[in-house]
This record gives C-alpha cells, sequence and structure tokens, in this order.
C-alpha cells in the first residue's frame, strides 16, 4: 500500500478525509515503535515493532503484563503521547489514512469522531471543575458545531444510553458527586458521543468492584453491538478478555509474542509465555491447590536480555533463543506467534 | 494451650465512625458503620479469607482484628486473652503475635533503607526478643527464607521488582515470630506470572511455620487458592462464612452468588454461560445503609421481609460448617 498523501485542507469535511479507501482495514498498525526520549540521548525504546489489525465489528484484547507496552502502544496510536518526549514509528492506518503522519488539526478532528478512547481512572481523566453534562456537550458541540440546546439534549440522551439514572437531573453534577462505575459510564458517553468506528479501552474496569466491573463490561459489549463499532480492549486481565474478545494478542517486553482467536489461544497457547500466564492465573474451577508460576519478572525496558525477551524465564529455552529474537509469523490457520520452538497447537488439547 | 480455644477471635465487632461536618447532600454529621457486628474465629495455621467490595469495612476489621483502633463495641481475643483489657506494655507484647502484610510493595517500605534494614527494623523496636547480635543474621535469613538472594540485603526497594519488594515485605511481618498474619490486599498489585509466585510463598510458610492467615482480598479466584475459610463482607457485615469449597461450590447467600458469578472466567468457552447474574448499582454509603438486609436494595430474591428484619446468621451447619444471614438463602 502506498503512503497516501496527506494535505492539510481545514475546510474537508473531517469525517470524509480526501484519501479514506472505503476497502482498507478499519484500523492496520505497522511496525509500531514508541521511543522514551531522554535528555542525555539515551532513549529508551518501548514498543518494539507492534502490528495488528483490528476489522470491522471486532474486539481485539491486547493483553500484557505492567511495563509490556499494551497502554503505550493505544497512546501512539491515538497521538496522545507528547513528541516532546516521545517518538513513534511505524504507521497505524485507520481505513487508509496514517493517523501518525496526520496533521495534528486533522488527527484532532478524526479522534473522536472516529476513534475514541476510555481511559482506566475516570476521576483524573474528568474535569473535577464541570457538570458532566457540560463536558459530554462540549465533546459534541467541539466537533459538530450544534448548538448547546442541542448538545445538551443529545448528552442527556447518551447518559440515559449509558444507563445513568434520571440523566436530566445529574446533568449539573459534577464527577466527585458520581460513584466510580457511574463515572466510568460518563467517559463512555463521551467516547461514543460521536459515534467512533473504533472504541479503544485501556484498563476499563481496573479501578472498579468486581460486581461494577461486571456491569461496565456488559455496557461495552451491548454498545459495541449497538453501534457496530469495534473494541480494541487493553487488560492485563485474562478473564475479561476471555469474556470479551474474538482474538487476542499476548504483549511482553514491547512486542506481541502471540495472537490468535480466543479460544484457540486458551485451549492450545502457541508461545511458552501464554501458556505460563493461563497456568498462573487463578480460578473458581479447577485445582484449587496448585497455582504454577513463572518464575522471574518481566523485564524492565532498559534490561532487555539478547535473543528472545522471554527466554530468561521460560522452561524451553534453547541455545538459540539466548541469541536470536523470533519474529512474529503465522502459525496456520489463525495463528501469529514469535518463538523459536513454539508448542505443538494441531489436534485436539 | 488447649486446641479448643481459637488463635484469633473477634466477638459482636462494632466500629462506628463520626463523619466530618462537611454539609455534603445537605445532612451534618453522619455515623458510618464501617464494621456493624462481626463474629470471626481463625484457628491454628489455618487460613481465614475475607471477601468483599470497596466500602465492605475490612480495612477497618483489620485495624480492630490488630488493636490499632478501638471498637466501639465487642472484643478481639488472642489466644483466649481479650487484647481490649491487656495493659499496653502486655499488650505491645501481645502484637508480635498478629503482624501485618500491606498491600503496596511500592510504598509500604522506606526508600532509604536497604532490604536487611527494613527487615530487622522491627526487632530493634522490641529490643527484648533478640540480642542486638542475632538481629542480621536472622533478617538475612528472613531474607533468604522467602525468596530473596541474601546478596541483594544492602539493595533498596526501588532495585527490587514489584513482587521482590512483597517478599521485602512479608519478610518484615515475620520478624517477630508472630503466629498471625494479617494480610490486606497482599497481591492485588502484582502481574499475575508474579502473583502466582508470592501465593505460593504464603502457602509454603504457612506449612513451614504453622502460620495462621487472616487474608483480606477483593479477588475471590485469588482467595480460593489461599483459603481454608471464607467470610464474605457486605456493608460492615459478614453475610456468609464456611468452609472454602462449601461456599465456593454452593454458595448459599444471594451476594456470595453475585460475587461469584461476577469473576471473569479465563475460559472463552464459558461464555454466555447460563446462571449469569449481573447486580444493578452500587454498594449503597456505609453512612446510610439499608434498613433490614443491607443487602436488599440489590437482591433479585428480596421480599417485603427483607427490608425491615435484618437477617442474623443462621447456625453453622455440619456440613462445611456454613453460617449465613438471609431470609431466603439458596439450598
Amino acid at each position: 500500500m502506498d503512503h497516501p498523501t496527506v494535505k492539510a485542507t481545514p475546510d474537508s469535511p473531517p469525517d470524509s478525509p480526501p484519501d479514506t479507501q472505503p476497502d482498507a482495514p478499519l484500523l492496520d498498525v505497522r511496525d509500531l515503535t514508541v521511543d522514551i526520549l531522554s535528555r542525555s540521548g539515551a532513549d529508551q525504546r518501548v514498543v518494539h515493532g507492534v502490528s495488528f489489525t483490528l476489522h470491522e465489528e471486532e474486539t481485539l484484547a491486547l493483553i500484557g503484563e505492567s511495563g509490556s507496552g499494551k497502554s503505550i502502544s493505544a497512546m501512539a496510536v491515538m497521538g496522545l503521547l507528547p513528541p516532546a518526549t516521545a517518538r513513534v514509528g511505524g504507521s497505524a492506518r485507520h481505513r487508509g489514512t496514517d493517523l501518525l503522519t496526520l496533521p495534528p488539526d486533522r488527527f484532532r478532528a478524526l479522534r473522536g469522531k472516529r476513534i475514541a478512547m476510555v481511559f482506566q481512572d475516570a476521576l483524573s481523566a474528568l474535569n473535577p471543575t464541570l457538570t458532566v453534562g457540560f463536558q459530554i456537550a462540549e465533546t459534541i458541540r467541539a466537533h459538530e458545531g450544534v448548538g448547546r440546546r442541542e448538545a445538551r439534549a443529545r448528552a442527556v440522551e447518551l447518559m440515559a444510553r449509558v444507563r445513568i439514572p434520571d440523566p436530566a437531573r445529574r446533568y449539573r453534577d459534577h464527577p466527585h458527586q458520581f460513584s466510580g462505575g457511574m463515572r466510568q459510564r460518563i467517559m463512555i458517553a463521551m467516547a461514543v458521543a460521536l459515534g467512533p468506528d473504533v472504541l479503544i479501552a485501556d484498563e476499563p474496569t481496573t479501578a472498579l468492584d468486581v460486581t461494577v466491573q461486571a456491569q461496565i463490561m456488559e455496557l461495552l459489549a451491548e454498545l459495541r453491538e449497538e453501534t457496530g463499532s469495534a473494541l480494541l480492549l487493553i487488560t492485563h486481565d485474562l478473564g475479561l478478555a476471555a469474556g470479551t474478545a474474538d482474538r487476542v494478542a499476548i504483549m511482553y517486553a514491547g512486542r506481541i509474542l502471540e495472537q490468535a482467536p480466543v479460544q484457540e489461544l486458551y485451549d492450545r497457547p502457541a508461545h511458552p509465555y501464554t501458556r505460563g500466564l493461563l497456568a498462573a492465573v487463578p480460578r473458581l474451577g479447577g485445582d484449587a491447590d496448585d497455582l504454577t508460576p513463572i518464575p522471574g519478572s518481566p523485564p524492565g525496558p532498559g534490561l532487555l536480555p539478547a535473543g528472545c525477551p522471554f527466554h530468561p524465564r521460560c522452561p524451553d529455552v534453547r541455545e538459540r533463543c539466548t541469541t536470536q529474537e523470533p519474529m512474529l509469523l503465522p502459525a496456520p490457520p489463525a495463528r501469529l506467534v514469535a518463538c523459536h520452538y513454539p508448542l505443538e497447537v494441531s489436534g485436539a488439547r | 494451650m488447649p486446641d479448643d480455644v481459637p488463635l484469633l477471635e473477634a466477638r459482636g465487632l462494632v466500629k462506628h465512625y463520626r463523619s466530618g461536618s462537611l454539609p455534603v447532600g445537605g445532612r451534618r454529621r453522619a455515623t458510618v458503620k464501617a464494621v456493624d457486628g462481626v463474629d470471626l474465629t481463625l484457628r491454628r495455621g489455618s487460613t481465614l479469607g475475607l471477601v468483599g467490595e470497596s466500602g465492605c469495612g475490612k480495612s477497618t476489621l483489620t485495624r480492630l482484628l490488630m488493636a490499632l483502633d478501638r471498637p466501639t463495641a465487642g472484643t478481639v481475643l488472642v489466644e483466649g486473652q481479650d487484647l481490649l483489657a491487656l495493659p499496653s506494655a502486655e499488650l505491645r507484647r501481645r502484637r508480635r503475635d498478629i503482624q501485618l502484610v500491606m498491600q503496596d510493595p511500592y510504598t509500604s517500605l522506606d526508600p532509604r533503607m536497604t532490604a536487611l534494614e527494613i527487615v530487622r527494623e522491627p526487632l530493634d523496636i522490641h529490643r527484648d526478643l533478640m540480642p542486638k547480635q542475632e538481629r542480621a543474621p536472622w533478617a538475612r535469613e528472613l531474607l533468604h527464607m522467602v525468596g530473596l538472594d541474601p546478596g541483594h540485603a544492602h539493595r533498596h526497594p526501588h532495585q527490587f521488582s514489584g513482587g521482590q519488594r512483597q517478599r521485602i515485605g512479608i519478610a518484615r511481618a515475620l520478624a517477630l515470630r508472630p503466629k498471625i498474619l494479617v494480610c490486606d490486599e497482599p497481591v492485588s498489585a502484582l502481574d499475575v506470572s508474579v502473583q502466582a509466585q508470592v501465593i505460593n510463598l504464603f502457602k509454603e510458610l504457612q506449612r513451614e511455620f504453622g502460620l495462621a492467615y487472616v487474608f483480606i482480598a477483593h479477588d475471590l479466584a485469588v482467595v480460593r487458592h489461599v483459603a481454608d475459610e471464607v467470610a464474605v463482607m457486605y456493608l460492615g457485615r459478614i453475610v456468609e462464612h464456611g468452609d472454602r469449597d462449601t461456599v465456593y461450590s454452593r454458595p448459599a447467600h444471594p451476594y456470595t452468588r453475585a460475587l461469584l458469578s461476577a469473576v471473569p472466567d479465563p475460559d472463552p468457552s464459558h461464555r454466555g454461560a447460563t446462571g449469569r447474574i449481573v447486580l444493578q448499582g452500587d454498594p449503597p454509603s456505609p453512612t446510610r445503609p439499608p434498613s433490614g438486609c443491607a443487602f436488599h436494595t440489590r437482591c433479585w430474591k428480596s421480599q417485603e421481609r427483607c427490608g425491615t428484619e435484618r437477617p442474623v446468621p443462621t447456625a453453622p451447619t455440619t456440613d462445611g460448617r456454613r453460617q449465613v444471614s438471609c431470609h431466603f438463602p439458596e439450598n
């Protein structure tokens, strides 16, 4: 695919840029890299060439432990990393338009309208001094130039849609007057306000209690269904991904180690790290006395080993793993795996 | 000490706080019933899992069990001895038996101290336990016991990973040779691959030293892997209590059922399984708990009686020692 030429034409309608290709994948991220810049010149790479495609109406989960690069990859795709402190490489095409080379004003028009994000911590993502209704209405006004009255009516409608009881009255409340779960609903209302076709949810329920988490995940799944948007779910929780995702990508040390349809990945992990995670996760069923940890801990960004980043913790490590980094290669029918010696996945489990 | 005296026992524990006079919502001073009548026993060498969502009173209960706070009513007994009736010198001595492992290994360790100093500090405070020259060797041995390289004893907390830091916190809690560890969300800040290491460490230490744990966590799947008994808290009360397998496989209280049903299942083939319960709304505020059964406002089985009459715990069943506070429990 050729690099689309991007012209900054402020008067072109933001929702139909001239370079949009209707047949192109919804969101196609190729060789994404992120370097955290340092004044001393020792820049640190935290995302090492991540590629994935998000298809229409699909839910893709990026699963990773802390420091795996999952959130920063999403921030990079959303153009939310400050250029003064982070350098982003590769491409992230939304229906053919590379977001990473868009001029800031074009990106701003697209963000929210086509791609929107739900953050983990609603309390710090919302402005504490403004009413929640105003914040939702402002999102609509900024992008669509509608009048105050219409924006307000739509905001109340959105609050009802994310099931905030008594939305017309609660429109005037401030973020602190809502519970954690209700605040997350407000965030979701803002994210879906402009009808985006891609929703990125970064640990959307991590700060919430388990019964409230179940409500929010149900709401996200319903909205995805209703609107026909696609969902990129970023999570550390193997359980959440199992309950929501169509496909799953496992991240480690700034790379994707394995990617597969959800059932295949959980039933027959091909990468030893995926297998290790599934053996370490506490469950409500099965043997209660047996948890198999992965030895050691995930490497920090400055301390990456040579070869495969997982090799110091891998039970199946061999000579080659310590020197040569495996590429993420297709393992038919529908899997990608970055391992020199992947586990046998054909046949029954 | 005879075996029938529980290691730790709470009887009728109540802790009410008077909230501040901020004119929030037009109310002036409200009473927060953080813990509202809790009975518990902990047997030697066993683990009691305490589960509940935020605001259910788990942390207040922890403070009461450790005699860090005085209850409004009720007593805490260690080996039959009432902690609140003890003279302060003896309470201080008794405290050695109950030590705390905190949630956050990033903020609960002093960044200026080395691992060795952190583990040794309790011994320098309780000076009569061990002569000075024995303290550093014991601290080193503790670091070794929790799986750290004693060669790293002079490193500072920031030089360790999250899991290693939690191991330092555990070594510190063990320094005074306690009988009980109260563990407040001890693995919830850890990544899943490391979490399992620390869970297994807790179990090894228990086998080795006959420790008893009060293991407080919001994650029911984690608790299942460590606890012998489970108590489920809701708005300051224990709504169900019993042997682990009984409570997990046949929950009697609707809230326990809902909690278990809400735990994300790491198996996609169970998706859309029937019988999944998604509760509506948030837990009510402990400043204004609902009348009758505190759960009735979110309970799908609620009847008129539930709104007026507070259910009392049933007598423990012979099978699974289950007690439940519900007018209409599951069978």
